[in-house]
């Protein structure tokens, strides 16, 4: 049943012109990106050869080519997740969901599931730019697979956390507007800690970016994930509980 | 015969609000239920309780033995439900959409084509099963919404409002396919249009606001409805007075000075008395037309004369 709603949803998203405008657009600026990060590293190459230990051709472009992935998926997360309940509420086709013989946990799981099918399809696109570096040298593939997991938990909590503020809005507009203020928040958190004396160990904790970039250095701690996997898990469950509540409208 | 629903005591409140007062009723195996009510009743309210999309502010319901607070999914496996607007994608097309329903309900997957194919067949979506939903004109969304709730075979199908927007030819097939339906299945169906629930329903129930005031087979119905009225029009101005003096007649009505609605029972031959003492008073006598019975007929008969409802 669930698989049924995820499905759905992801065939849906490449029925409106939505999902194939963003893979297209993403895809572009990330080929740009990737091919600027190859040309810094060919001019670098010399003088890296020359030092002991020096940052090889994955530090210097796969990183920095998720890095800014992780970015743009900040902005187009909250246009995919905009429309999952809202627009079911607004077209009035939620009640074809609440009175089918699903739970609201298959409805809001199944939804999640089907984007983050389009997130993940847009994760392997992205790694398939590094990919074809093979072609002419060498990757650390632990350290791809360190970048491509923390991506994977990044935009699986901003797909939570969108859904969850599509369950909350009464228009897809305000659903994306609040996803975007949100995740920037989570994602901007932890500046004050450039502040010496005023370092705040909560927010630095709470802090979406630290988080990523701990795994992206290949530091796969459990600590990082469980972060990611806590703040997934609460927001579906406060979507669950909100679509719940709307049964009980007073 | 099997008890579909048992509803007990609904309530439903909406802030202050009371939308829902009070209704208790049961649904058996080939009964076509009619909710009956103006705009704003709780028909729809008590629909949306009846199919979990709405929770009761006190109140038990019961599907097919399953409570619907406690066991959701068993109660809901036999539920097919048509909302007031009817729930389309309209991005995708009737073949995908019901393809989508059919999963939604738990239709075996190996069913799904053929349960699909008999709603089409049904419904009369054969020619269109390839078009958008949303190129539809508003009858053909109308009817993919049926189609969409008695696609999975449930034991119970709720209609809220299922003719609206339809053409007199499709109001009747939709009606023909309401009665074959009522036949193995338990259907609910709500309308402000008497005539519908006459011609499909057995039971009817009139809800006003939010109570539940009749609730009668339709043959019960028609007896309750034992008053009439006749629109008459005379070439001399006629003496109302003399009129009510007559046994039967309960009100009149002056339309035009030449033109009155006369309220009688339908016992004791009341009409011939009225047109015997018309002709005999040289009022020249030139329209005597009985007036279809409206529901707000019915209302007035139900919420004046409250004793006739309890007999």
């Amino acid at each position: 049943m669930i698989l049924a709603i995820a499905a759905r949803e992801f065939k849906t998203l490449f029925l409106s012109p939505m999902a194939w405008t963003i893979l297209a657009i993403l895809q572009f600026i990330l080929a740009f990106l990737f091919l600027s990060q190859v040309e810094t590293f060919t001019m670098l190459q010399p003088k890296l050869t020359a030092i002991e230990g020096a940052p090889g051709l994955t530090d210097i472009v796969v990183t920095p080519l998720f890095g800014n992935a992780a970015i743009i998926l900040l902005l187009a997360t909250p246009l995919l997740t905009m429309r999952l309940i809202c627009e079911e509420r607004r077209n009035k086709t939620l009640s074809l969901l609440l009175s089918a013989p699903v739970s609201n946990g298959d409805i809001i799981i199944g939804k999640y599931l089907g984007t983050l099918g389009l997130l993940l399809l847009i994760i392997l696109l992205t790694a398939l730019m590094p990919l074809s570096l093979l072609a002419g040298g060498e990757l650390d593939f632990g350290k791809l697979f360190a970048n491509m997991l923390a991506l994977l938990l990044l935009v699986s909590t901003f797909a939570a956390i969108g859904l969850f503020v599509s369950c909350l809005a009464g228009h897809p507009t305000v659903a994306a507007l609040g996803t975007f203020g949100l995740l920037l928040v989570l994602w901007l958190i932890d500046w004050t800690t450039g502040i010496e004396d005023q370092r705040s160990e909560l927010f630095e904790y709470l802090s979406l970016l630290r988080h990523f970039q701990n795994i992206q250095t290949g530091l796969i701690s459990s600590a990082d994930i469980s972060y990611f996997l806590l703040v997934t898990g609460t927001f579906i469950l406060l979507s669950i509980r909100r679509l719940d509540n709307d049964r009980l409208q007073k | 015969m099997t008890t579909l629903i048992e509803a007990e005591h609904l309530y439903r409140y909406y802030g202050k609000h009371c939308a829902v007062h009070d209704v208790s009723f049961t649904l058996s195996k080939g009964e076509v239920l009619g909710f009956l009510g103006p705009n704003g009743a709780g028909k729809t309210t008590t629909m949306q309780m009846l199919c979990g999309n709405l929770a009761p502010s006190a109140g038990q319901i019961k599907i097919n033995g399953f409570d619907l607070l406690d066991q959701p999914r068993p109660a809901k496996q036999s539920l097919g439900y048509l909302p007031d607007t009817p729930p389309l994608y309209r991005e995708l097309s009737v073949q995908e959409y019901l393809h989508y329903c059919a999963q939604l309900h738990g239709v075996p997957r190996h069913s799904i084509r053929q349960a699909v194919d008999k709603a089409k067949e049904r419904c009369g979506l054969g020619d269109v099963a390839d078009r958008l939903i949303t190129n539809l004109s508003k009858g053909f969304q109308q009817r993919v919404g049926i189609a969409q709730a008695i696609l999975h075979n449930p034991e119970i199908i709720i209609l809220d409002e299922p003719t609206v927007g339809l053409d007199p030819i499709q109001i009747r097939e939709i009606r023909e396919l309401i009665r074959e339906l009522g036949q193995d299945h338990g259907v609910i169906l709500s309308t402000h249009i008497l005539t519908e629930v006459q011609e499909s329903c057995s039971h009817v129930q009139i809800i006003h606001q939010g109570r539940l005031i009749l609730n009668e087979t339709i043959a019960g119905l028609n007896r309750q409805m034992n008053t009439g009225t006749l629109r008459v029009a005379t070439r001399l101005e006629p003496n109302v007075g003399v009129l009510l003096t007559l046994p039967g007649v309960t009100s009149i009505d002056k339309i035009t000075e030449h033109q009155i609605k006369i309220h009688h029972s339908m016992t004791d031959n009341t009409v011939e008395r009225i047109a015997e003492t018309i002709i005999a008073s040289g009022w020249g006598l030139q329209e005597l037309t009985p007036v279809k019975q409206s529901m707000e007929d019915i209302f007035i008969t139900l919420t004046q004369e409250p004793k006739q409802i309890d007999l």
